[in-house]
């Protein structure tokens, strides 16, 4: 073993070691800081900062967001710009709540935005929002789903692109009552411990309750547990009829894979699931219904063209946070260029006139005046049956749109009457 | 029954434990034998992880249970030759500070080779689903792992207390200038002990790979139990080690079982407690260098 130390010593003199060595730590340091944001560029730039978990148990979703967001400032910049200045929008990672608003206030004292946008942990998005407010600028909140950011905690200087819980709850709590899981039936519930995962909770008990099953158990989970044997156990012994999941990023894929390691009879759904979670846990190893905002399999001329382009520019197939912040850019790019204006005030009134937007679904979206939410269409999800897949990214079978064609768009979201929303 | 499902928590954290081990051990060596404490320690579990996907693209779940610690093992001998060993009679703070670095390097490494997004690493059919002694639910996976286990910790015992090798590492622990003065010299013997460590820790990234996320920061994550379980068994001690990682895991389970919402916060509390009434840990041995 001596010698072997001896030989690898030679091979790398000590000169070479220390550049290795810098270099790697230069690397490290700049992809700490995110990426490179030209923030010595003209003065004409518009600058946008924006937000979103880049490590932790949603960090895999917030580089997808980077990646989205990114592939539309260079698509909106390469085609002129908006009113003829550059898009230049600073991503950061917001680490945790606190962070995310301290980081939302220096943005805007220091780096001169002109707006926020971005987030996928609820928390943070709150705390975002709190900022945004207290300095009179707009905060696009894109992939955060609590329905109390849009209801109680909602204010005039936020508004919310991602489809709320409620409507996660609805678009897979009607195929579960379709399918006949939910009456006179026992439900156990595992649930995120976070803002996000209480208020999954609350909506996915209110429909139950309403449609006549029983709940048997609900257990919180802290987000950084990564073994859930001793909540399998549990379950094992509640002996329910349906498990039903309320967790939250990589979560669900240690609980998906662990379900099917101790390979429990129960079924299992759940109200959320993102498809780089999804594609995670592995085929063979998923089942049940899950809810979506968008997927890659849309069958729309838009979003054929988008998932194509995404995957020449990054070689790899873009999940639901890259689409979503890829159509929050150009939301926000149609608003200025009809506003002809950055002006906060001017935004807020274009939002709540509830123009419409193409999102690269069959049906336009628009902001409801009142609580500030996206109105969309939303996708259950399954499994496709052993064998049928091809290739890793291609295991998970897409329903039709919900609400369907036919029927209002606001059919599975909070009614005015339901939200505590007051502006 | 209720008593049956509480004796199954048990054993469940049991299994738990003994894969705590695999990264507390190595950790609790390094830290004996070269007085480092090795913040690294996560990194070389997380590439673990993620080089045995790369294995087992070419040769198959079986034979990278054995090459992956191997290849991470070579890694360890650059990490403490061209590292450690500058900082063996240095200021701690030093060593915490580059391996605290050094395991965000390794992060960033790991983001910039293999993306952010989390991995799927699956286990091989034979070993899904669950068996049924009596009536415990045991997955069989992780039956297999806690043979491994087993095997490879009688394996360390037998190193360290029936061998010459193993002699030297324990006195050098205690005394390493009395064993100087007999003539021996340290150096080869620390590169064994961190290549040994690391080697443990890449086997757990194997492991625990099928069951759970392999993503960038996963050696992060396990850093903070391995801690927990090292300052609960005791500086210097095999078997302190070995106690405190079935107990962390044990209480977990105990605590999920009557509490959920508390499973995570038991360990700190049984650190905290530990910590208290015997601020040396269970079984740990009273080191003259450290005091």
């Amino acid at each position: 073993m001596g010698s072997d130390t001896k030989d690898s010593s030679a091979l790398l003199p000590s000169s070479k070691r220390r550049n290795v060595l810098m270099a790697g730590a230069a690397l490290a340091g700049a992809s700490a800081l995110g990426f490179p944001t030209f923030v010595f560029g003209q003065v004409d730039k518009i600058k946008i900062g924006h937000l979103t978990p880049l490590t932790g148990f949603l960090g895999a979703l917030g580089e997808y967001a980077v990646m989205g967001i990114r592939m539309a400032a260079e698509e909106i910049n390469a085609a002129g710009g908006v009113m003829g200045r550059q898009l230049d929008v600073m991503s950061e990672d917001s680490v945790n709540p606190q962070v995310a608003s301290s980081k939302a206030q220096r943005m805007i004292e220091r780096d001169n935005v002109v707006l926020l946008m971005g987030e996928i942990n609820s928390a943070s998005a709150l705390t975002i929002s709190q900022v945004a407010a207290r300095n009179k600028k707009l905060f696009l909140s894109i992939g955060a789903r609590s329905d109390a950011l849009r209801g109680k905690d909602c204010n005039r200087y936020t508004f919310h692109v991602d489809i709320p819980v409620t409507v996660m709850v609805n678009a897979v709590g009607q195929a579960l009552v379709r399918d006949n899981m939910v009456k006179d039936k026992k439900i156990y519930s595992l649930t995120a411990d976070y803002l996000f995962g209480h208020d999954l909770s609350r909506q996915a008990k209110k429909f139950f309750a309403a449609n006549g099953g029983n709940q048997i158990g609900d257990e919180l989970v802290a987000t950084d547990v990564t073994d859930f044997s001793p909540y399998l156990l549990k379950i094992r012994q509640a002996k329910p009829d349906l498990v039903a999941t309320n967790l939250a990023g990589n979560q669900v894929t240690n609980f998906v894979k662990q379900y099917a390691e101790f390979g429990l009879p129960y079924p299992v759904v759940g109200f959320n699931l993102n498809t780089a979670d999804a594609w995670a846990a592995g085929e063979g190893n998923l089942g049940g219904i899950w809810p979506t905002v968008w997927h890659h399999d849309l069958q729309t001329p838009g979003s054929k063209a988008f998932v194509a382009a995404f995957t020449k520019k990054y070689n790899k197939v873009p999940e639901n946070h890259a689409w979503i912040e890829y159509v929050s850019l150009k939301i926000l790019a149609q608003a200025m260029n009809a506003t002809k204006s950055t002006d906060t005030e001017k935004l807020i009134a274009y939002f709540e006139s509830e123009a419409q937007f193409d999102i690269l679904k069959a049906r336009k979206a628009y902001f409801r005046s009142w609580d500030h939410q996206l109105m969309q269409e939303a996708f259950p999800f399954t499994v496709k049956p052993k064998g049928q897949a091809k290739g890793k990214y291609d295991f998970l079978k897409f329903g039709e749109a919900v609400p369907a064609a036919n029927q209002p768009l606001e059919l599975l979201a909070p009614t005015k009457a339901e939200s505590l929303c007051k502006m | 029954m209720e008593f049956v499902f509480l004796l199954e928590q048990v054993v469940n954290g049991l299994v738990l434990g003994g894969y705590y081990l695999l990264l507390a051990l190595g950790l609790s060596l390094i830290f004996s034998f070269g007085g480092i404490v090795n913040l690294a320690h996560g990194a070389f579990y997380a590439l673990g992880a993620y080089v045995s996907l790369e294995v087992m693209k070419h040769v198959g779940f079986g034979p990278s249970i054995f090459i992956t610690p191997l290849l991470v093992g070579l890694l360890g001998i650059l990490f403490e030759r061209y590292l450690l060993r500058r900082f063996y009679t240095a200021d701690p703070i030093l060593s915490l500070l580059v391996t605290f670095a050094l395991a965000m390097v390794a992060e960033q490494f790991i983001r910039m080779v293999w993306g952010a997004a989390p991995l799927a690493s699956n286990m091989p059919e034979v070993f899904k689903g669950r068996t049924m002694l009596g009536e415990f639910m045991f997955s069989k996976y992780r039956l297999f792992i806690l043979g491994v286990v087993t095997i490879v910790m009688v394996g360390i015992w037998l190193l360290l207390h029936k061998t010459a090798f193993g002699r030297v590492v324990r006195a050098g622990a205690q005394r390493p200038d009395m064993v100087a003065a007999l003539g021996i010299r340290l150096q080869p013997y620390m590169t064994a002990v961190v290549v040994l460590g690391v080697a443990t820790a890449a086997l757990g990234g194997v492991m625990f790979g099928p069951i759970a996320v392999v993503h960038p920061a996963m050696g992060t994550e396990i850093m903070t139990v391995a801690f927990v379980v090292v300052v609960i068994g005791g500086l210097g001690s095999f078997w302190g080690v070995v106690l405190a990682a079935l107990l962390v895991g044990v209480v977990r389970g105990i605590t999920i079982h009557f509490q959920p919402a508390a499973g995570e916060a038991s360990m700190y509390v049984l650190m905290f407690l530990v910590l208290i009434f015997r601020p040396r840990g269970l079984l740990g041995e009273r080191i003259e260098r450290f005091e």
